[in-house]
C-alpha cells in the first residue's frame, strides 16, 4: 500500500461501519502507525445512509477533512448502490468492497468502475447471520477488507476484537466473530 | 496497562482525561453537543471514585459558570467545559470570572452559532468572548487540545496571572475524530501542575475579604480594568515558559505562534485551528509547483501574539489570513483584524487578503487551501489585486 490509505465506509445506521472505522484505527495504532477515524456527523435514525472515514499512515497525519478520494471505499450494504454514488472520487487503483451476493462483474457492471479499479465481493451479512447469529456485517467486512488490502494486519485485528469483545462478552462470542472474520476472509472474490 | 501510553481516541476524551490528572476540587458543567463527551467522561471518572472532585450538575450554563466562579472565589482548583450557545449563555459571566481574577479552566469544543441551528465547527462562538478577558488557547489536533488544557491551567493559576482561561478544540473535527494520542502519566502532571494556592479565598476566615464588590462612580472600577490588562499582558511571558517546561516534560514544542516554512517563504497563510495541518500539507504540495508557501498557526490568541507574527510574517509577497467566523460589518474576520494590525508598524507593507472559511462545519477540502495559495502567488506577482473580503468553499 502506498504512505496514506484512505478508506471511506458507507453503510446504513446501526450496521457497525462508525466502530469497524474506529477498530481498523485501533489495529493500525496497535502497529505503531498513525490513524484517524471519523463519521461523517448527520441525522443518526436507524438504517439511514452513513458515511465514516479512516485514514491510516507510517508517518503523522496532517489534514484534517471528509476523504473524497478514498483508495478504498467499503460498502456494508448493497442497497446502498441504488441510493448513494459509493464509488464517488475512488482512485483509478483503488479497490471497493462490498457486502453482496452477487458476483463481482455484475456489480462492476452496476457500478461503471474503470479497469483499474478492483471489485471484492463477499456475502459478510450472510456469514454473520452464519456465525454470530445476527445481520452486522461489519466485523466479517474487516476480515474482507484485510484480504483485499493488507492495511492493517489480521492477527493484530483478532487481538484487538478479542480485547473489545471480552469487556462484554464470553469466548464463546469471540470465537464466533472470529470465525466470522476467517470466513470473509477465505471466501472474498475480487473481479 | 503501563501508565505512560498512546492511545486511539477523541479530543473530548484526553480533555476529560487531562481534567482528571488536574484534580479539580470542583467542576459545574451543563451537556452541549459537541461538548457532551468530553463531561460525561469526566462524570464517570467522578462516580468511579478515580477523580475526588465534587461535580455540580446545573440546569444552564450561566449556572454552570456562576457555580464555577463561587467556588473558585472560595479556594477551590475550578474546571468547566461548553460549547457555542452554551458559551454564548455565559457571557455575562465569563467577564465576571475574568474580573473577579478567578483562574477557571474551561474547554469550549468551536461550534457555529443559531440562527439557522447548526452543531458543526466553526469559531464564531469563541471569537465572540475574546474580549471578556480570558487567556484563549486554540489546538490543531486532539494533542494539542491535552496538552493546551494542562498548560493552561498552570498558566491561569499563576501568581502573576490569575485569570481564567479556555483551551479550544473544533467541534467534532476535534472533539470526535479517533486520533493519534500520547498521555503523560498522572504523576508527572501532578508535579507539572502543582498545588493551587488561591491568593484571597473567601472561605479563609482568619483573613476575611469579599469579591466582585461595587466599585461605581468615583470607584476603582477603572484601575481594575487596568489591572486585568496589566495582568493578561504579563500572562504572554508566563504561557511562554509554562509551555516551554511542558514541552520539557513532554517532549513536544509549545509556541505562542508556530511557523512552517516561513523561513524561505514568500507567501503564507494565517489559521487557526484543525485546519492548520491542511495549509501546511498544501504548503509541501505548492513547494513542489514553485510556489514557496509558508504557514503561521496561531496557537495562543489571547494575549494576542502581534510582534510574533509581524516578525513572522515581515517580507511575505502576500498574506492570507483565513478566519473560521464572521465579524458582521467589520472589514473582515476578527484574526484578520488583529493580524492586519499588527502588521501596521513594518517597514515595509504586506498585502493581506482575508478568506471568511468553513462556518457551520463546511469541510475544509485540501483544493481550498490550493486556492488560497494560487491566489496568493496572483498577488505576489502583481497579476491579481490584493483587496476584498473572500469566501472559501461556499456555494
Amino acid at each position: 500500500m502506498q504512505q496514506l490509505t484512505e478508506i471511506r465506509w458507507h453503510a446504513r445506521a446501526g450496521q457497525g461501519a462508525v466502530t469497524a472505522a474506529k477498530v481498523v484505527a485501533e489495529t493500525a495504532l496497535a502497529a505503531d502507525q498513525y490513524m484517524q477515524a471519523m463519521p461523517e456527523y448527520g441525522p443518526e435514525r436507524m438504517g439511514a445512509p452513513i458515511k465514516a472515514f479512516t485514514r491510516i499512515s507510517a508517518e503523522p497525519i496532517e489534514i484534517h477533512c471528509n476523504i473524497e478520494n478514498p483508495n478504498v471505499v467499503v460498502v456494508l450494504d448493497d442497497s446502498l448502490i441504488d441510493v448513494v454514488d459509493v464509488a464517488e472520487g475512488l482512485v483509478d487503483d483503488g479497490v471497493i468492497i462490498i457486502n453482496t451476493c452477487t458476483p463481482p462483474d455484475q456489480v462492476r457492471a452496476a457500478l461503471k468502475v474503470g479497469d483499474g479499479v478492483r471489485v471484492a465481493c463477499v456475502d459478510a451479512s450472510g456469514i454473520a447471520l452464519d456465525t454470530i447469529k445476527r445481520d452486522i456485517p461489519n466485523t466479517p467486512m474487516v476480515g474482507a477488507l484485510i484480504k483485499t488490502t493488507d492495511v492493517i494486519d489480521i492477527e493484530v485485528f483478532k487481538d484487538l476484537l478479542a480485547k473489545n469483545l471480552g469487556k462484554k462478552f464470553g469466548q464463546e462470542m469471540i470465537d464466533a466473530n472470529f470465525a466470522s472474520v476467517d470466513r470473509a476472509f477465505q471466501e472474498v472474490t475480487v473481479g | 496497562m503501563p501508565e505512560h501510553k498512546t492511545l486511539a481516541t477523541t479530543g473530548n476524551l484526553v480533555v476529560a482525561e487531562a481534567m482528571r490528572q488536574c484534580a479539580p476540587d470542583v467542576v459545574a458543567a451543563y451537556p452541549i453537543t459537541p461538548q457532551t463527551t468530553m463531561v460525561e467522561e469526566f462524570a464517570k471518572f467522578v462516580a468511579q471514585g478515580r477523580v475526588h472532585t465534587e461535580y455540580v450538575t446545573v440546569e444552564s450554563e450561566h449556572s454552570a459558570m456562576s457555580a464555577c466562579i463561587g467556588a473558585s472565589a472560595a479556594g477551590a482548583r475550578v474546571m468547566t467545559a461548553t460549547s457555542a450557545q452554551g458559551l454564548a449563555l455565559m457571557w455575562e459571566e465569563l467577564y465576571i470570572a475574568s474580573g473577579m481574577r478567578l483562574p477557571i479552566v474551561m474547554a469550549n469544543a468551536n461550534r457555529a452559532l443559531s440562527a439557522p441551528i447548526n452543531i458543526h465547527c466553526d469559531h464564531s462562538d469563541i471569537m465572540g468572548a475574546r474580549d471578556a478577558g480570558w487567556i484563549i488557547l486554540f489546538a490543531e489536533t486532539a494533542q494539542e487540545a491535552y496538552d493546551n488544557t494542562l498548560i493552561s491551567l498552570k498558566v491561569a493559576e499563576d501568581s502573576e496571572v490569575l485569570l481564567p482561561a479556555m483551551t479550544c478544540l473544533d467541534g467534532f473535527i476535534t472533539t470526535h475524530s479517533i486520533d493519534r494520542v500520547d498521555l503523560l502519566d498522572d504523576e508527572t502532571v501532578k508535579g507539572f501542575v502543582g498545588q493551587y494556592e488561591p491568593d484571597s479565598p473567601l472561605l479563609d476566615d482568619e483573613n476575611p475579604v469579599s469579591h466582585g464588590n461595587f466599585a461605581g462612580l468615583g470607584g476603582p472600577y477603572f484601575e481594575f480594568k487596568r489591572s486585568q490588562r496589566n495582568a493578561i499582558d504579563r500572562s504572554k511571558a508566563v504561557v511562554e515558559r509554562v509551555g516551554a517546561e511542558f514541552a520539557e516534560i513532554s517532549g513536544r514544542p509549545f509556541g505562542l505562534v508556530e511557523t512552517d516554512m516561513m523561513d524561505d517563504a514568500d507567501v503564507a497563510i494565517v489559521v487557526i485551528g484543525s485546519s492548520a495541518g491542511n495549509a501546511r500539507y498544501v504548503a509541501k504540495q505548492m513547494r513542489t509547483e514553485g510556489i514557496k508557501a509558508g504557514v503561521v498557526k496561531v496557537r495562543c490568541f489571547r494575549p494576542f501574539p502581534a510582534r510574533e507574527i509581524a516578525e513572522a510574517l515581515k517580507g511575505m509577497k502576500a498574506v492570507a489570513v483565513l478566519d473560521r467566523s464572521e465579524s458582521f460589518g467589520a472589514e473582515g474576520g476578527p484574526l484578520y483584524l488583529e493580524v492586519r494590525s499588527a502588521l501596521y508598524d513594518l517597514e515595509a507593507r504586506v498585502p493581506v487578503v482575508n478568506y471568511i472559511y468553513g462556518l457551520g462545519g463546511s469541510d475544509v477540502q485540501l483544493e481550498l487551501m490550493h486556492q488560497v495559495y494560487t491566489d496568493l502567488s496572483d498577488i505576489a506577482s502583481g497579476a491579481a489585486q490584493s483587496a476584498g473580503l473572500r469566501y472559501l468553499g461556499s456555494r
